[in-house]
C-alpha cells in the first residue's frame, strides 16, 4: 500500500538522517577512537610531576637564577658556551644542525627541552634520571662547555653569590681553591684538593644543575592545531576546517596502519621509552650500543636518584626496577616527542635524517639494524600515505610555553 | 610466550619451504642446498622472531571482555585464586604499585608466599618495560608488587607466578588500558 510505503520509506530517511548525521558529528571515528584521540591531547598531560631529588624544583627563586644560568656563557672553558648555545629559545630550544657543537663537536642530535620534566630519563640514552643531572653533564662535557665544577663554583661565589646564598645556604670559601680541577685532563688538579674542598665544590655544582632543572620545568608546549581539533570534537563543538581532509587521513594513518602510537602515545606523543629502530649509525662515529650502556651508567651515575646530592636518595623507583643487561635494549634510544616534529629537522640521535619524509621513508622501509634487532617491519604504505602522515605530523606544531607565557613556533 | 611466538614463525616458513620441495622433486645438490637453507632461516626465524613479532602483530587474539578485569582469577592449575588492588584505574607511562590478595580454593587467606611479576603485551610480543617486584607481605594473603608500569594502551597481560607451600601457580590477568 503507498500509504505504507511512504510511512517505511520515511522511516528509512529518518534512519539514514541520523545515522549519517551522529557519524558526521563525531568526524567519522569510533567511540575507541575518540578515547585514544583525546589521549593524545595536550589536556590529557596532567601536572608536571615533582622531583622529590630537586628540594628546588618548584622553587621561583632557582627558576629565575636557574634561567640566568642556562644562559651563561662563563659557565664554559673558552667564555663562549651556554646551556642556550645548543639550545637556543627561538628554535624549541634545539639547534637545528646534526650533531650539536659546544666547545667541539658532540655525537649526538641536541635534544629538546619543552616537557622534559615529564620524562624519567633524560639524553638519548637514557643515562640521566633527572633534569638537574642531565644539566650537570655538558657543563663538564670536554666538547659542550668543556669547563670544571671548580671553574663554575667560583662563578657562581662571584657573581651569583646572594641569590644562591638565599636558595642553599651559605658558600664555603673557595679563594684557596686553584681554578682547574674536577674534569677528565685536570683529575690531577682535583685529585689534589682536600676530600672537604672537594664535596663542597661538587654540592654547589649539583645546585647549578638543581637551578637550571627548576627553569627548564618550566618550559612546555602549547596547544596545536591538532589538539584544538579534538578538543572540538570531544566538546561537541564545531570542528570542521580544523584540519583537512589530508592531515586526517595521516592520523588515522598514524594511529592504525602506520602503528606510530605504539611508541609515540600519550599527550606528548611519545611512552618515554627506549627502542632499536634500525637508525643507521653515522659511519664517522663509533659504533655506541644506545641504552643499554645508557642503562648501565645511569645506575652507576654520580648525580642519581640514589646518590648523595639527591633529596630523595630512598626513593628512586625508576632505578630500582630498571631493565638492565637485556639485547633489547641494544642500539635502543629515547622515543621523542613528536610536538613541534616538523619544527626541528633534522631527526635522531645524530641527525642522521633531514627531512620528515627521510624519516618516514625509512619506517616505511625498515631496515635491518647496524647491531642488535630494529623493532620495525616494512610498512607497505603508498606515497600518498607517506604525504598524509607528514601532514599530520605537521598540526602538531604549537607553542613553546615558557614560564606561562607562550613563544611562538620556530619557523613562524 | 616467546617461544611459542618464534616456534608459530619457524614453522609457518618451514611449511612454506617444505610444499616448494615436494613440487620440484630435487636433485640431491639441490636438496642439501636447500636443507642449509631451511635451517638458515630456522635459525634466523628463532633468533628474530620476537623483534618481528613487536610490530608485525603476533596474532594474538584479544580475549572476551568476561576475561578482563582485576579478578578474582583463578591460577592455571587451579591452586590459587587471585585478586588485584589499585589505588585507581591503571593508567599508562605511569608508575605504579599494586596489591594482590591471595586466597586458597576454600577461599582461605594464602600467606607466605613469594610473587614473581611478569607479563607483556601479546599483541606485540614486548614484555613490561620495568620489571615489577614484590617488595612486601602485607598479611591476610595480601602483597605488595611496586614498579609496575604499561608503556601504552591496549590488552596487557599480567602474570603474577605465586609459590607457597601449596606450590608453585601462575595468575594470568587481562588488563585494558
Amino acid at each position: 500500500m503507498p500509504a505504507t510505503r511512504l510511512v517505511v520509506a520515511t522511516a528509512v530517511l529518518l534512519a539514514t538522517v541520523t545515522v549519517t548525521g551522529a557519524v558526521s558529528d563525531q568526524g567519522g571515528w569510533t567511540a575507541t577512537q575518540r578515547d585514544e584521540l583525546r589521549s593524545l591531547a595536550l589536556s590529557a598531560l596532567g601536572p608536571l610531576p615533582p622531583d622529590p631529588t630537586n628540594r628546588v624544583a618548584d622553587d621561583p627563586r632557582a627558576a629565575q637564577l636557574g634561567e640566568r644560568l642556562f644562559f651563561d656563557t662563563r659557565l664554559s672553558a673558552d667564555g663562549k658556551v651556554a646551556c642556550g648555545t645548543c639550545h637556543q629559545p627561538d628554535r624549541d630550544f634545539q639547534d637545528g644542525i646534526a650533531l650539536g657543537r659546544g666547545a667541539g663537536v658532540t655525537a649526538r642530535r641536541t635534544m629538546p627541552v619543552a616537557a622534559a620534566a615529564h620524562s624519567p630519563f633524560l639524553f638519548w640514552d637514557g643515562r640521566k634520571d633527572s633534569l638537574w643531572a642531565q644539566a650537570l653533564g655538558p657543563l663538564e662535557s670536554a666538547v659542550e662547555h668543556g669547563g670544571t665544577r671548580t671553574q663554575y663554583a667560583r662563578e657562581i661565589a662571584e657573581r651569583y653569590r646572594t641569590e644562591y646564598e638565599a636558595l642553599f645556604g651559605p658558600l664555603l670559601d673557595l679563594s684557596a681553591v686553584p681554578a682547574a680541577g674536577g674534569f677528565d685532563s685536570q683529575a690531577g688538579a682535583w685529585l689534589a684538593l682536600h676530600p672537604e674542598q672537594r664535596q663542597a665544590i661538587t654540592g654547589v655544582f649539583v645546585n647549578i644543575g638543581k637551578a637550571i632543572a627548576a627553569y627548564e620545568r618550566r618550559i612546555e608546549f602549547g596547544p596545536s592545531r591538532f589538539d584544538r581539533y579534538v578538543e572540538a570534537l570531544a566538546g561537541g563543538r564545531r570542528f570542521d576546517g580544523i584540519l583537512t581532509s589530508d592531515e586526517i587521513a595521516g592520523l588515522k594513518l598514524f594511529m592504525g596502519k602506520a602503528n606510530c602510537t605504539q611508541c609515540h602515545n600519550g599527550p606528548l606523543f611519545t611512552n618515554n621509552e627506549f627502542h632499536n629502530t634500525g637508525v643507521p649509525p653515522r659511519p664517522e662515529l663509533p659504533l655506541d650500543d644506545g641504552r643499554l650502556t645508557g642503562a648501565a651508567a645511569v645506575l652507576a651515575d654520580e648525580f642519581n636518584c640514589r646518590s648523595r646530592w639527591s633529596d630523595a636518595p630512598g626513593k628512586c623507583a625508576e632505578l630500582d626496577y630498571l631493565v638492565t643487561g637485556d639485547h633489547v635494549l641494544q642500539r635502543a634510544y629515547k622515543v621523542p616527542s613528536l610536538r613541534n616534529v616538523a619544527e626541528r629537522a633534522p631527526y635522531m640521535n645524530a641527525g642522521q635524517f633531514g627531512t620528515l619524509r627521510e624519516v618516514l621513508e625509512h619506517y616505511n622501509r625498515a631496515p635491518a639494524a647496524a647491531k642488535g634487532h630494529t623493532e620495525l617491519r616494512s610498512l607497505r604504505l603508498t606515497r600518498t600515505d607517506l604525504r598524509r602522515l607528514e601532514a599530520f605530523l605537521r598540526t602538531l606544531t604549537g607553542p613553546i610555553v615558557v614560564n606561562g607565557a607562550a613563544r611562538p613556533p620556530a619557523s613562524r | 610466550m616467546k617461544t611459542l611466538q618464534r616456534n608459530s614463525t619457524g614453522n609457518a616458513q618451514l611449511k612454506y619451504l617444505m610444499k616448494g620441495l615436494q613440487r620440484k622433486a630435487p636433485s640431491r645438490a639441490r636438496r642439501a642446498a636447500s636443507l642449509a637453507l631451511l635451517i638458515a632461516v630456522a635459525v634466523m626465524a628463532s633468533a628474530c622472531g620476537h623483534v618481528m613479532a613487536m610490530i608485525h602483530g603476533t596474532g594474538a587474539r584479544r580475549p572476551a571482555a568476561t576475561e578482563f578485569g582485576l579478578g578474582p582469577r583463578t591460577s592455571a592449575n587451579q591452586l590459587y585464586v587471585a585478586t588485584l588492588e589499585t589505588a585507581g584505574p591503571l593508567r599508562p607511562r605511569r608508575m605504579q604499585t599494586l596489591r594482590v590478595a591471595i586466597v586458597d580454593e576454600a577461599g582461605r587467606a594464602v600467606d607466605g608466599a613469594t610473587l614473581a611479576i611478569d607479563g607483556g603485551m601479546p599483541q606485540h610480543g614486548h614484555r613490561m618495560p620495568t620489571r615489577p617486584r614484590m617488595t612486601r607481605a602485607l598479611g591476610a594473603g595480601t602483597y605488595e608488587v611496586e614498579g609496575v608500569r604499561f608503556n601504552m594502551g591496549g590488552w596487557w597481560e599480567f602474570k603474577v607466578t605465586i609459590n607457597s607451600e601449596r606450590g608453585a601457580d601462575t595468575v594470568t590477568f587481562n588488563l585494558g588500558l
